[in-house]
């Protein structure tokens, strides 16, 4: 009786079938590519201080004898050999990426020393400096997060009265879309005045930079509910309550993900700047700092670890996305 | 008209029951919708409401519902008026309206979270879900159903809450012909168990001689009672038999659709 009904139900794709003769093309892809990058580096290096690229000859030595070995041990343990199978051309071309940066700038010196410089000065920088990057990123993390969660409980809070209430609505968006878009960067000068002490500056820079379009997206989201969802909840008895924290905000969940999203950016380039003019400490005061000394490979340094903090950052969100949009899964795909 | 003692369902009494909405090209006059309807239903009847499009159906389920209120008139359950939406009076819609966020058995469950009534009442979830043959299906999310299932979680979703009068508008509307027959015979099952007071907006004639004690035909908007036909046929009803096809052109005749007096419509 309920044929038609049941194969409506959608079953998850099988994995694709990975043979063992395709793992050792894997093997022969990516060893080749760091094989590559580990030859030229020791032709590029010959004239560098042995010190400097000490750290990454052994970089590059490990990664291939990694290579080497999961090569082979892929064909007992599928798992692996799933991952690196997905996985092998980006790997390869990072390898291949590494090779032409060093061959740019400490092989033929093509661009400019001392701002430049390459993979291998810049890992130098990043081991020797270590305890300074560590310090900075702690204390830029404390100060993100601190700022970021402040600024989403406030633009929940003030988005989800926007959307809920026409009164509030009313005198609540022409402020909003007069103030709102300022970009937070642009109160720096009045908060250097106001608040006593940079961090708490800082903070709050960064809270109203993610404020704004938490709000934005979160009102929208919230007036935009369905009509009907609204009207059958009540005919089902539910109370206020249940209709702005059981309905309203579950239908809004996709709009409030992408306010989410768009003031975790605008969280990041206002730390940065915050900490560039203003607070001592933090990734963002450590690369003017290391401008200021020309200590290029420490910038590039930092921009590594940036580049890995804030895409971190942004990953643990898109977890928490998939994990509370759960329901959404195969009907919106971004 | 059948009625037992256990019904679950209420008397629904409508009184010159008068509403109008203002019209968005003429901000001086108001559409007139429903100049004033007057009918009962007795506690546990199932009455369908025909009626060309946009002649107000959907307008007297809302009001009924208390999800809006009517300008003049009024409307009892028991003798009670109505003062606004409960979960005395549930609405199931032609789209089902699940909460996409919820799995199927948090959608049924939803009838008894709203009312902060979940805990002592989550035994009955397990009914429900066994009454429309939804046990297989309780942690898939809604855009995984087919239409039909999704409609059977919608119903089970409003009965969940035992309503007095349970409002249909156009539920079976979107289906295709076959899962719509079914329906048909489990939405009568889920009615002869609970003797729930029954509105039924359809546009399917066959469906309203199918299913209900009387059929109420309104006029062109704005909206008034035509004609109240009376089905006495023993249930189960089969649809092919002489008397199941006389009702048919008796009220397509009334609608003015029987062949040749097509061209006498007035307006």
């Amino acid at each position: 009786m309920r044929n038609g009904d049941e194969t409506a139900v959608i079953l998850p794709p099988k994995p694709l079938p990975v043979s063992v003769a395709a793992s050792l093309r894997t093997l022969s892809i990516f060893a080749g590519a760091v094989a590559l990058a580990v030859v030229v580096h020791l032709i590029a290096s010959k004239n560098e201080p042995p010190l400097e690229t000490r750290f990454y000859t052994i970089f590059l030595c490990s990664v291939l004898v990694i290579a080497l070995i999961t090569a082979p041990s892929q064909i007992f343990w599928p798992r692996l050999r799933r991952w690196r199978q997905t996985l092998h051309p980006i790997l390869a071309a990072t390898a291949l990426l590494l090779c032409l940066w060093e061959v740019v700038t400490s092989g033929v010196r093509l661009l400019p020393l001392p701002y430049f410089p390459g993979p291998a000065k810049v890992l130098h920088s990043l081991i020797t400096d270590r305890m300074l990057l560590f310090d900075s990123t702690w204390h830029s993390l404390i100060l993100l997060l601190s700022g970021y969660a402040l600024g989403v409980i406030a633009g929940l809070i003030t988005g989800l009265c926007i959307g809920w209430s026409p009164p509030v609505r009313y005198w609540g968006m022409p402020l909003l879309k007069v103030v709102g878009p300022i970009p937070a960067t642009a109160w720096i000068p009045l908060a250097m005045v106001v608040s006593p002490s940079a961090l708490i500056s800082a903070v709050a820079l960064i809270a109203l930079a993610v404020w704004f379009p938490v709000t934005m997206l979160t009102a929208s989201g919230i007036s935009n509910t369905r009509a009907s969802y609204l009207d059958v909840a009540r005919t089902l008895g539910a109370g206020r309550g249940y209709l702005i924290f059981r309905v309203a905000v579950p239908a809004a969940l996709p709009n409030i993900f992408i306010g989410l999203f768009m003031g975790l950016g605008a969280s990041f380039l206002t730390l940065v700047v915050a900490e560039t003019v203003g607070v001592k400490s933090g990734l963002g005061w450590y690369l003017s700092w290391a401008q200021g000394w020309a200590e290029y490979g420490k910038v590039f340094a930092t921009l590594v670890i940036m580049a890995a903090f804030f895409s971190t950052i942004m990953t643990a969100l898109f977890k928490v996305r998939d994990r509370m949009l759960v329901w959404q899964k195969g009907v919106i795909k971004w | 008209m059948v009625m037992t003692t256990d019904a679950e369902g209420s008397t629904l009494q409508l009184r010159d029951v008068r509403k109008s909405f203002p019209d968005p090209g003429d901000p001086i006059n108001r559409r007139l919708v429903l100049p004033g309807i007057s009918v009962t239903l007795a506690a546990g009847e199932l009455v369908s409401l025909i009626g060309p499009s946009g002649c107000g159906k959907s307008t007297l389920l809302r009001l009924i519902a208390g999800l809006d209120f009517p300008d003049s008139g009024e409307l009892l359950v028991d003798g009670q008026s109505i003062p606004g939406p409960s979960a005395e009076r549930g609405l199931v819609f032609q789209d089902p309206n699940l909460f996409p966020w919820l799995t199927v058995r948090r959608n049924i469950e939803a009838g008894l979270a709203a009312r902060g009534v979940l805990q002592q009442k989550r035994s009955e979830v397990k009914e429900f879900m066994r009454l429309v043959g939804l046990e297989a299906f309780a942690d898939a999310y809604p855009h995984h159903l087919s239409g039909g299932m999704a409609q059977r979680v919608a119903l089970a979703r409003a009965l969940i809450n035992h309503p007095k009068v349970l409002l249909l508008d156009e539920p079976l509307g979107a289906l295709d012909a076959f899962t719509r027959m079914r329906m048909q015979d489990e939405v009568l099952r889920l009615w002869q168990n609970r003797r729930t007071t029954m509105l039924l907006v359809t546009h399917d004639i066959d469906e309203a001689i199918y299913m209900s004690d009387r059929i109420i035909i309104l006029t062109q908007r704005p909206g008034t009672i035509e004609q109240i036909i009376p089905i006495a046929l023993d249930r189960p009803r089969d649809r092919s038999s002489s008397d199941f096809l006389s009702l048919r052109s008796e009220i397509l005749e009334l609608l003015h659709f029987a062949g040749n007096r097509s061209s006498q419509v007035t307006a």
